[in-house]
């Protein structure tokens, strides 16, 4: 439970700090870099290492990379769509996560199980 | 457009939406530590590259842009998807440095100092993106001029 806690604030911290540098720049494509840092994984990886071993962190970085992919497909499709078709932002953003989803773990399920 | 600083939409940013930005965060942060311990380290990190915050900084956009459209008198719905959308090709650029940065550290983190390894691999994720995002643009432009002279007899 501790660990639990400890990991929620380190992301959270991580997490909120990349957001506001994403919100310092302009123009707005540089600014959507960030959509895509590293937050959730550096919190996730020091701890891994520290808990866990190298190893671990070194597991977590391969099925990393592939959801690195479905990532890109997500925010491709999401891209598009909010370009060609007048959709509403929340429900365009929540609508894809299946993408991500299905990418993932598909990629997961071909490559690495 | 050169790349700049601007502390205007940090501003207009309120604190609650700073609060859910970190509740998020800590929320996928924790879950997948969760994932990993339950079903392996292989499954829990899929989730290293969730779009865990996604929505809520698309829908912050969205609203500010339409609130600002609003106080000129003009209706932001149309500018406001095109923000979100450009800001999402953005993270899909962003997504190859993301690659690289787990590319680093699946690479050097058993044989190197960990610290030194997250650092190296935080500073390949930026330059990685910056560098793809600097060529997406530079092919972009050059697209652009060459469609215009094809069609309007330009240079």
């Amino acid at each position: 439970m501790k660990l639990i806690l400890i990991r929620f604030l380190i992301g959270g911290i991580s997490v909120s700090t990349f957001a506001l540098l994403g919100d310092l720049f302009k123009p707005k494509s540089f600014a959507g870099l960030f959509g895509a840092a590293p937050s959730v994984a550096l919190a996730t990886l020091a701890l891994s290492v520290i808990v866990e071993g190298k190893d671990n962190a070194a597991t977590q970085s391969t099925s990393m990379m592939l959801s690195c992919v479905a990532l890109f497909c997500y925010s491709s499709c999401l891209s598009w769509t909010m370009m060609h078709r007048p959709m509403r932002t929340i429900w365009a953003t929540i609508l894809f996560l299946p993408v991500w989803a299905v990418v993932s773990f598909g990629l997961w399920a071909m490559l690495l199980r | 457009m050169l790349v700049k600083v601007d502390a205007t939409r940090v501003k207009e940013t309120r604190w609650h939406e700073f609060a859910v930005r970190f509740l998020l965060g800590g929320f996928i942060t924790a879950f997948a530590g969760i994932i990993g311990h339950k079903y392996g380290a292989s499954m829990g990190g899929l989730f290293l590259a969730f779009p865990a915050i996604f929505p809520a900084s698309a829908t912050l956009i969205d609203k500010h842009e339409k609130e600002k459209k609003e106080r000129a008198g003009l209706n932001g719905h149309g500018r406001a998807r095109q923000l979100v959308s450009v800001d999402a090709a953005g993270t899909a650029i962003g997504s190859i440095g993301l690659f690289a940065f787990a590319l680093v550290i699946h690479e050097t983190i058993r044989d190197h100092n960990t610290w030194l390894v997250i650092g190296g691999a935080t500073t390949v994720w930026a330059g990685v993106s910056v560098l793809a995002w600097y060529l997406r643009k530079r092919t972009r432009s050059s697209f652009k001029r060459a469609w215009f002279a094809r069609f309007h007899g330009g240079p």
